[in-house]
């Protein structure tokens, strides 16, 4: 893992560094001052070898240092700290729904092969894959929000509810503070924008979870369960589910990592006040700390989901050992 | 002729002859053909078949609506924007953007990624390693990200929008080239081409990338759906293709601000996009059961 880290790093690095122009002027822009393009260059050691100002950025690193953003000088670790926990709501939520739907679909798909049931949810699945879900979130807000005026069209939480923020998790400081408005409106305003980013996860995971089951109920050893008089229900969720979640557990793990860089759009789209949106904004203001600050932590979060996957994947499966 | 096949034992018949007629008789994979097709004569003919021109501007016609609704007109099927241009010319225009856009961005991850995979599992080794290091360092980002990053970088533009799904893509076509010729490699016809003294490069690209190509058409044909998917978000966020070029995810992205007013504007970019990259995942799944013994049932 820690190589893998350092390799992100080093692309992270590399990204400014290697980006025609001279970095500093990038950085402040074509009006900056001699004299503050001249600060940035001896901060950032661009002056240096590569090597050297690697170094330096590695050591900054270390200290939890990402930088100052360019246009409102705030420090980027403390922007990134306030908007995490919504992105990670936002996407543990659309996580939880592609996990539920997604297994379900593809278990009920499995064990009904060749159903109307299964042809639908398939048909589905690869409508799912194949949905560009920045349109099907502004189909929605057309759908639920313009015309049916059931969810609000974006936004975390309506400007008259109040609420006391602990941990900045909308839905978990509502719970703790037994703010019971404050948690219909919350889950009112998380629905869309979480089906939306939950689209294509769920389907990849119904197509998985089929496969995966069709596979196991096929095996001896299924046979042998019905053969002892097991009810279906017995074998399909008891004996064939456990060895057929193995893959699942994989994809899953992966999904939740894309959908990190699928918050980018979902965000945008529904004004989310989460990492996503900040990112889009710095891309727009061209403010390349909030993207390098941005992307580094992202990716380091989709490297440690990764290992937790793994890690997983040795609990689920117990002919793979942990090292 | 169909019939005197049956008759015999299949495997009688040369391999990619079962392969085509198995590829044939899976419907969802046929229908996703007859959707991509469609979408290359568009793109192909978009100058004789579009009815307008998808950048003329008519300030009498702006934000119209559908033929189907009340005050639509046959004049603009699918309606107008809010600069008065035709959709539909444009959505038929835009499928040339896409499909060159798609067709680049995984024709350079496919040159790239087969020749890096390729060469690390025939040398193994020191570069092997070397290699699949720097693979897994781009994996080690959420693709999206990564293409937006590179476009935010290299600055918005159609071009850039191509290289960076480019750059995102190259460790599949890698690691996918690499696992098949480390397999191959080991095969005793790779032994007789050393044996006969071919040289690496022959025995690499005439000899085993033949034999890898199943698994690399499919995922070919899965990649053109996702580059279809990525290029189309990243002209949404603004960072493809720039205006006035009529792509289908910056159409849908100018005519958000319609969404009370009219929003049919960018219902139809949205369905023209889910029906592309249908239709090349439908052919590229159909490719796969057919191409890989192991996947069929």
């Amino acid at each position: 893992m820690i190589p893998t880290l350092l390799g992100v790093s080093i692309i992270v690095f590399l990204m400014l560094r290697l980006t025609p122009g001279d970095p500093a002027e990038l950085l402040l822009g074509e009006r900056a001052t001699e004299e503050a393009l001249f600060e940035v260059r001896e901060h950032l050691g661009l002056n240096e070898p590569l090597h050297v100002q690697y170094g330096l950025f590695l050591q900054r690193l270390s200290q939890g240092d990402l930088g100052e953003t360019i246009f409102t000088r705030q420090k980027v670790w403390i922007e990134i700290k306030q908007r995490f926990p919504a992105t990670i709501e936002l996407s543990l939520l659309a996580l939880v729904i592609s996990c539920c739907l997604g297994i379900f679909l593809g278990i009920v798909s499995a064990t009904k092969q060749y159903s109307i049931f299964d042809y639908a949810s398939m048909v589905g699945a690869l409508v799912g894959v194949s949905m560009p879900i920045f349109w099907l979130g502004l189909i929605f807000m057309i759908i639920f929000s313009l015309n049916l005026g059931w969810l609000p069209i974006s936004g975390r939480l309506s400007v008259h509810i109040d609420l006391e923020v602990i941990t900045n998790f909308y839905i978990l400081d509502s719970i703790l503070t037994q703010n019971w408005a404050a948690l219909k409106d919350t889950l009112w305003h998380i629905i869309m924008p979480a089906v939306t980013l939950s689209t294509i996860p769920t389907a990849i995971v119904a197509r998985m979870t089929r496969s995966a089951m069709l596979d196991v109920l096929r095996q001896d050893y299924i046979k042998t369960a019905k053969a002892k008089g097991l009810s279906s229900f017995k074998v399909t969720y008891k004996h064939a589910l456990r060895n057929a979640l193995i893959p699942v557990v994989t994809t899953i793990g992966l999904q939740f990592g894309v959908m990190l860089g699928g918050a980018i759009l979902t965000e945008t789209i529904f004004a989310w006040p989460g990492v996503g949106k900040w990112m889009y904004h710095g891309i727009e203001q061209r403010d390349y700390m909030v993207i390098q600050g941005g992307t580094l932590f992202i990716a380091t979060i989709f490297v440690l989901i990764n290992l937790v996957v793994d890690v997983l994947y040795a609990v689920v499966n117990p002919r793979i050992s942990v090292q | 002729m169909k019939e005197e096949n049956n008759n015999k034992d299949p495997h009688d018949r040369h391999p990619m002859l079962e392969q085509l007629s198995q590829l044939w008789k899976n419907k969802p994979a046929i229908a996703g053909l007859i959707i991509i097709v469609t979408f290359i004569l568009a793109a192909i003919f978009a100058p004789w078949i579009s009815p307008h021109d998808p950048l003329e501007v008519s300030l009498y016609d702006q934000i119209k609506p559908p033929v189907w609704h009340e005050t639509g007109a046959w004049k603009n099927i699918l309606g107008t924007d809010d600069l008065g241009r035709d959709t539909l010319s444009r959505i038929i225009w835009g499928s040339r953007v896409s499909l060159q856009v798609a067709l680049f961005a995984v024709g350079l991850a496919f040159a790239i990624g087969t020749f890096l995979g390729a060469v690390a599992g025939y040398f193994k080794g020191k570069l092997d390693s070397a290699i699949m290091r720097i693979m897994d360092m781009i994996l080690a980002f959420p693709y999206l990200l990564l293409a937006i990053v590179v476009v935010a970088y290299l600055g918005p533009s159609l071009e850039n929008a191509m290289m960076a799904i480019a750059i995102t893509y190259v460790p599949r076509f890698a690691r996918i080239v690499r696992g098949s010729v480390l397999e191959e490699a080991e095969k005793d016809y790779v032994m007789a081409e050393h044996a006969l003294g071919a040289k690496n490069r022959r025995i690499i690209f005439l000899a085993i990338l033949p034999n890898c190509l199943g698994p690399l058409i499919v995922l070919t044909t899965l990649s053109m759906a996702s580059a279809i998917l990525d290029s189309a978000a990243l002209s949404f966020l603004g960072l493809g293709a720039q205006p006035p070029i009529p792509e289908w995810g910056a159409m849908i992205a100018r005519s958000r601000g319609l969404i009370l007013r009219a929003s049919w504007v960018m219902t139809f970019p949205g369905v023209a996009i889910l029906l592309a990259v249908l239709g090349f995942n439908l052919f590229g799944d159909g490719l796969r059961d057919a191409l890989d013994p192991r996947l069929r049932d």
